[in-house]
């Protein structure tokens, strides 16, 4: 009904995929088994990774703080079951190049035992925004839609003005269905976790949008709004495309405003936060605990039994699947998040991060490998499809010639990897590659600039120090030759005056002889 | 367990080269067909010859270049290129004129630019450009379509005029050859003669030559089509056919008696084929939507500028090419406006 009232404003481009949702969406979220050993990255977050505060050896409870953020944009973890710290050394993690990072292991005990937790804050109305924020960086909150940005940084709106919090349902990547399940069985935690992030933002209205292929998690908060009074929040239906999950996206989606290019959508007066990180805000501030556990979607054709898990961050993916019945024989590759803009896992033998929405085991039918690139024939498919309404061919050619300059000209840094172009491509070219490739190259290039930048300064420090240094001697020196050339009247040279005391004493002691009638012997002769 | 790693996206649309190729072959039969009905054998013989010209170059430009030549000549670009410049030339034309065009087309065009996607200039536009100018009598001598002269060449008779330069009747070449309706327009006007007397003769049509006509209507049929099947944009044939109708319009408004009518520069030569088949092949052409109508555009006006004041009848092929150049300095200051970007003056 809502949406009748209001009109949804179309993107440029994206893309009308076959969604495959159907594979995961249809029974309810189910509890992961506990695992015996957790193994906790200490980067689960964007920004820095956080400093273990536990040692080997160490007995935890379940939602102990193990890892402090070091950083303002950074994040606690927590202990997600009670047992002992095992190992705390480099571990393999899901990341497509294999490389291992720093991570806590926990070999559980089986009692699962909880720690002293802070105090539910029921009252938030009441509460300072800036201690429900410290609230969420306490309980180690990031962006659960896959972009793992600390929640409390997004949402320390500190001097800015914000007007609609808009609430990410859209889930628009294929195969993915956690926040589906998570609206259809516990709507009134994401509309909670809405209202109190809300309240922290400063902001009168919650925007809810939701794309179309979810009707029963659309029924479900629509009922749940229905039974609440204030009426700040509207739920608002999008036409299934993808992107329209994109942040920026879901933004024009629903209110028509663009969010500048390469600004925040803070800079339009809004904040967007994904229906996961909205239900863990409320775990947070209402029953005090922290992030310890997420819902993944396992799904794709090569496993037995697809479906969402609640599992405990930390859990081995290759538990997950076996805990969906196992691969079938036709496995070819493992995703991580979603298949256009997730990650290929080089092995099953990584953990579960705050981050990892969705595990997709495909078959080499549903995501083919990469076949050779042939030569860009400029048909332009890819202008057509890119929600940034960059010009992806262009982009791809001075990428490939290694013109970051002209990248950036053409506004590389707008794009949002979707994979729209990629998918489209009638030449197979891995174009999103290609861009990532730019920009780490950039990157790169930057962080070169500001060691040579840092070196530069330090070298013009340390002559400026050796000048002041050398200066300060001659000055002292100067000084000294002034104080003694002070001493002496007249500014005679010491040595002199001695030596013309010595002579006046001689001269003194001849003429005294000479008055006395003795002359010197030599004078005789 | 070990899984093999990819960039994303992980899903891949349907969509490849050999598709986008062969559905603008498939688009090129109507219009092939009629070239048939109307000029007989000759345009299939030529077709045969030129696609057998640009396969074999194209696999040895691979061989030379230790690549498998198997890909290259599967994608169907070089075929296409061929049957584009063998549509476009006359269906008597000698044989080693056809192979030559064809060879240039692919050889130095194409592949001495790097191949698919690296030529700056349609190669099929290239080739006829060369054959044009290297052998202009030939190139101008069509057959007159089988509506007007109640003859339409058979096999044997197209074989014999292509391979071994026998007239196909025996009252020699001038019986069933004659120039085509530009060109007659052409040099009628430069007799002072006025349109409404030139358009007395039996050879004219509804709109421009007969028989002519029907051939650009069934490019046109092909055009739609893929346009239909979003191969092509809209953007380059409209801009240009627009460009072309409106410039023709403005001088036949001013003095209809010797400017001939929109209709007639539309259905004429190889307008709507150009506009739909040789402006939107992408690789040479302008790729931002803004950029597409200025380029089909200005094609569209250079055409008219040629046809009219310049040394050849036809000028698709010329304004096609001298577009091809400018169409990098069109992409570079046409970019579209990047989402969430300040809105520009311009548009």
């Amino acid at each position: 009904m809502d949406e009748l009232r209001h009109p949804i404003w179309d993107f440029h481009g994206g893309l009308h995929v076959d969604d495959r949702k159907a594979l995961s969406n249809g029974s309810p979220i189910r509890q992961a088994a506990v695992p015996k050993r957790l193994q906790l990255p200490l980067q689960q977050h964007i920004g820095r990774h956080a400093e273990p505060v536990v040692e080997v050896g160490e007995r935890v409870l379940k939602g102990q703080l193990i890892a402090r953020a070091s950083d303002y944009v950074s994040a606690n973890i927590h202990a997600p079951t009670s047992g002992v710290v095992t190992e705390i050394a480099e571990l393999p993690i899901a990341h497509p190049s294999g490389l291992p990072a720093m991570s806590i292991v926990i070999e559980a005990d089986g009692e699962d035992r909880w720690a002293e937790l802070p105090e539910p804050i029921a009252d938030y109305r009441d509460t300072d925004p800036a201690d429900l924020r410290e609230r969420l960086r306490w309980a180690g909150i990031v962006g659960l839609g896959g972009a793992v940005f600390p929640t409390s940084v997004k949402t320390n709106v500190t001097g800015r003005k914000v007007d609609t919090l808009i609430i990410n349902a859209a889930e628009c990547e294929p195969y993915i269905t956690c926040d589906d399940r998570l609206m259809r069985e516990q709507p009134a935690q994401v509309i909670a976790g809405a209202e109190i992030l809300c309240h922290i933002v400063g902001a009168s209205q919650i925007l809810i949008g939701i794309e179309d292929n979810k009707p029963e998690a659309i029924a479900a908060l629509r009922e749940t709004l229905s039974t609440r009074g204030p009426d700040n929040i509207q739920l608002r239906v999008v036409p299934t495309k993808y992107p329209s999950g994109g942040e920026k996206q879901l933004i024009y989606l629903l209110t028509g405003v663009e969010v500048p290019s390469q600004g925040l959508p803070l800079d339009v007066g809004m904040v967007c936060q994904n229906v996961a990180t909205a239900a863990a805000v409320a775990d947070a501030v209402l029953q005090g605990r922290p992030l310890i556990s997420r819902i993944v979607t396992v799904t794709g054709q090569a496993v037995a039994q697809p479906g969402n898990l609640e599992a405990l961050i930390g859990t081995p993916v290759s538990d997950l699947i076996d805990q969906c019945g196992g691969y079938r024989p036709s496995i070819h590759k493992l995703i991580m998040g979603g298949p256009m803009m997730g990650f290929g896992l080089p092995s099953d033998n990584v953990p579960v991060t705050k981050g990892s929405n969705c595990l997709i085991a495909a078959t080499a039918e549903e995501s083919p490998d990469p076949v050779k690139a042939s030569p860009c024939i400029r048909c332009g498919e890819c202008v057509k499809v890119c929600p940034a309404q960059l010009l992806p061919q262009q982009l791809y050619w001075y990428a490939r010639a290694r013109d970051f300059d002209k990248t950036q000209d053409h506004h590389l840094f707008d794009c949002i990897e979707c994979g729209c172009c990629a998918y489209v491509c009638p030449a197979h070219i891995p174009l999103v590659h290609y861009y990532r490739f730019a920009k780490t190259e950039i990157w790169a290039s930057e962080r070169e600039r500001e060691k040579a930048e840092h070196a530069r300064r330090r070298h013009e420090f340390r002559e400026a120090r050796l000048k002041r240094l050398e200066e300060e001697r001659k000055a002292r020196l100067r000084k000294k030759k002034e104080a003694l050339a002070k001493k002496p009247e007249g500014g005679k040279d010491p040595k002199k005056a001695a030596i013309e005391a010595a002579m006046q004493r001689v001269a003194a002691k001849k003429a005294a002889q000479a008055s006395a009638g003795v002359s010197p012997e030599n004078e005789k002769h | 367990m070990e899984f093999p790693v990819a960039s994303s996206p992980h899903l891949r649309g349907g969509n490849d080269i050999q598709r986008v190729m062969g559905q603008v072959l498939l688009a090129l039969l109507p219009g092939v067909a009629a070239l048939w009905w109307y000029f007989g054998w000759g345009v299939i013989i030529n077709l045969g010859l030129a696609i057998f010209t640009a396969v074999f170059w194209e696999w040895v430009v691979m061989r030379l270049r230790g690549r498998d030549p198997r890909p290259v000549i599967g994608d169907l670009s070089g075929i296409l290129t061929a049957c584009l410049l063998a549509v476009a030339l006359p269906p008597t034309l000698p044989w080693w004129q056809t192979m030559m065009g064809t060879a240039f087309a692919i050889l130095v065009a194409k592949q001495l630019f790097g191949g698919l996607g690296y030529n700056p200039f349609n190669p099929a536009m290239a080739g006829y450009a060369l054959l044009l100018i290297s052998f202009p009598a030939d190139m101008t001598r069509w057959l007159e379509p089988s509506v007007i002269s109640g003859h339409s060449l058979g096999f044997t008779e197209a074989w014999n005029a292509i391979f071994s330069g026998i007239a196909p009747s025996s009252q020699g070449w001038d019986a069933v050859t004659g120039a085509t309706p530009l060109d007659h327009m052409r040099t009628e006007l430069s007799r002072e003669h006025l349109i409404s007397e030139i358009r007395q003769s039996p050879a004219w049509g509804d709109f421009g030559g007969r028989g002519w006509e029907w051939v650009a209507n069934w490019f046109l049929l092909g055009g739609l089509f893929l346009i239909w099947r979003k191969i092509i944009s809209w953007r380059i044939p409209v801009a240009m056919l627009a460009a072309l109708a409106l410039v023709a319009g403005i001088f036949w408004v001013i003095d209809p008696d010797i400017h001939p009518s929109p209709a007639f520069h539309l259905f004429s030569g190889a307008a709507i084929f150009g506009a739909f088949f040789i402006a939107t092949d992408p690789v040479t052409a302008s790729t931002t939507p803004r950029g597409q109508l200025i380029y089909g555009a200005l094609i569209g006006v250079l055409v008219y500028i040629i046809r009219t004041w310049g040394g050849y009848p036809d000028a698709v092929a010329f304004s096609v090419l001298l577009m091809n150049m400018a169409a990098p300095t069109i992409d570079h200051y046409t970019q579209p406006r990047v989402f969430g970007e300040r809105e520009t003056q311009d548009e």
